[in-house]
């Protein structure tokens, strides 16, 4: 099986600071004072893809995308 | 047509007030000659021209990845909406040489493949590059379309995004988040779009006629050519000045000892640069990597001398103030951050034992709000904040140590302030200097 690159990407236009991602990936997402997420690192761990990928499907306002970098 | 010499190009025979009409843009500059997309790509690409609008970008490779898009033929926006209030070089070329920007335009919608090239220009503008366009329809020069859109008066209208979306009459002159795209991807009526300065496209006016030898005969191998500045301090009013890049400004400007002593400090690039230590931004060569270098960049040629007796932390938190204002209160860390960084800098200036966290908090504050905004809005504030509290921290020390500054008139201009005054007297005007207000 080919592994693939993804990075977490925010519209920051669309997130309101709900904080559900940073609870269902904290490994990945923390919040800043303001409650908006703050993303570390480049790329998703590949042990972390499918949590990071319920958490862009958990997100309220649909604002967390997980990009293919290699596609 | 004789091709300029000197490092004079876009204000070639500039006189205070003149409009260069159709028949005398003809005649000083000889008509475009007829080439074809390629040889247009490869003109540009050897010229090594970058984009004037202030994020200095490859031209050629910005045309070519529009370019290559074959699904949808893409639209040309001539960029002229400067938000900037410290700017105003774009409406200046606007209004003495349109043909300049047209014919520009003209070109890289050849070169890129396009039959629609919007004018995005500020209202000011408007009445000038409607009588252009009615000269060249009468004359009939050019093959494809031209209109006219105005962008609304804000800081943001000229990013790139917010002029798609001014043109597409959806959140005008609000950026949108483009993600990993661009707006060369996929921009006005969802073609692929390719938005250029309107300084950047007079140069191409003169690289189409001239050639990419000539343009690089003055500059340096990175930053070729000249650039419009607008200095203001120096003189009674702000000037348009064209300075080559990679000279100095101490040179260019004409500015000797005696007078950069009566400069306090120099904010390159507007409200989204750096301030500089005075000698550092009169003797560096004038590029944006340069400025970058010094924690600055020179934008969209913005040169603002800070004259002394003038509080810079005042200013500084004024211009904060103002940028969180103008701000497209989109994204949460931006609204947030800025808020609590003009906040923080007013306490500084005014208050300075109410600052919590001291002068140290600033950059980490910097910190949380940059690279976080669909835009570069929040960047640009952030790296104004950090020149301020290196370039002025004894100034800032003095404040936390004895207290505020007394108040003096505001100098940095700003809407619904008063014009910028003069520091020194009347100078005799260079050659190379223009009024434009």
């Amino acid at each position: 099986m080919t592994r693939h690159r993804y990075q977490l990407v925010v519209d920051p236009i669309a997130c309101d600071g709900s904080g559900v991602c940073a609870e269902l990936v904290p490994e990945m997402i923390t919040l800043d004072p303001w409650g908006y997420p703050i993303i570390e690192g480049a790329d998703v761990p590949s042990q972390l893809v499918d949590l990071t990928r319920r958490a862009t499907a958990s997100c309220p306002r649909l604002a967390l995308t997980m990009v293919r970098l290699d596609a | 047509m004789i091709a300029p010499t000197g490092p004079t190009r876009l204000l070639d025979g500039a006189v205070s007030g003149e409009v260069v009409t159709l028949d005398a843009h003809l005649g000083r500059w000889g008509a475009l000659p007829l080439v074809g997309s390629q040889q247009l790509l490869g003109t540009i690409d050897q010229s090594g021209l970058r984009g004037h609008g202030g994020a200095w970008f490859p031209v050629g490779t910005k045309w070519r990845s529009v370019a290559g898009k074959r699904r949808h033929k893409p639209v040309v926006i001539a960029n002229g909406a400067e938000g900037e209030p410290a700017s105003g070089k774009d409406r200046f070329l606007l209004h003495r040489s349109p043909h300049l920007v047209l014919d520009g335009a003209a070109v890289a919608a050849t070169a890129v493949g396009s039959d629609r090239i919007v004018v995005h220009v500020m209202a000011g503008s408007a009445a000038d590059v409607e009588r252009a366009l009615a000269e060249r329809a009468v004359r009939g020069i050019d093959r494809g379309t031209f209109e006219v859109v105005v962008a609304p008066d804000r800081f943001l209208s000229g990013q790139e995004s917010a002029a798609v979306n001014t043109v597409n009459g959806r959140h005008p002159g609000l950026p949108s988040f483009v993600g990993i795209r661009s707006v060369r991807d996929q921009g006005v009526a969802g073609r692929p779009t390719l938005v250029q300065n309107v300084e950047t496209l007079a140069h191409i006016a003169l690289i189409a006629r001239f050639g990419p030898r000539w343009f690089r005969s003055v500059g340096t191998h990175d930053s070729p050519g000249t650039v419009l500045a607008t200095v203001t301090g120096l003189w009674d009013a702000p000037r348009i000045v064209e300075v080559p890049l990679g000279s100095t400004l101490g040179h260019s400007l004409g500015i000797g000892p005696d007078q950069a002593a009566g400069i306090q400090a120099v904010l390159l690039g507007g409200y989204g640069g750096g301030w500089l230590p005075t000698a550092t931004a009169l003797s560096m060569p004038y590029t944006e990597e340069s400025a970058r270098d010094h924690g600055s960049s020179i934008g969209a040629g913005v040169v603002l001398l800070l004259p002394t007796g003038v509080c810079p932390l005042v200013e500084s938190a004024r211009v904060v103030r103002y940028m969180e204002g103008e701000g497209a209160g989109q994204c949460g860390p931006c609204v947030n951050g800025l808020h609590l960084l003009a906040t923080s800098l007013e306490n500084l200036a005014h208050r300075p034992r109410s600052l919590h966290g001291g002068v140290a908090a600033l950059p980490t504050l910097c910190g949380l709000v940059e690279g976080r905004g669909a835009c570069r809005h929040p960047d640009g504030v952030a790296r104004f904040v950090r020149s301020t509290v290196e370039v002025f921290a004894d100034h800032a020390a003095l404040h936390l140590s004895r207290g505020p500054c007394h108040s003096t008139r505001p100098f940095l201009p700003m809407p619904d302030t008063p014009a910028p005054t003069s520091f020194f007297r009347a100078r005799s005007m260079a050659d190379t200097s223009v009024r434009f207000r």
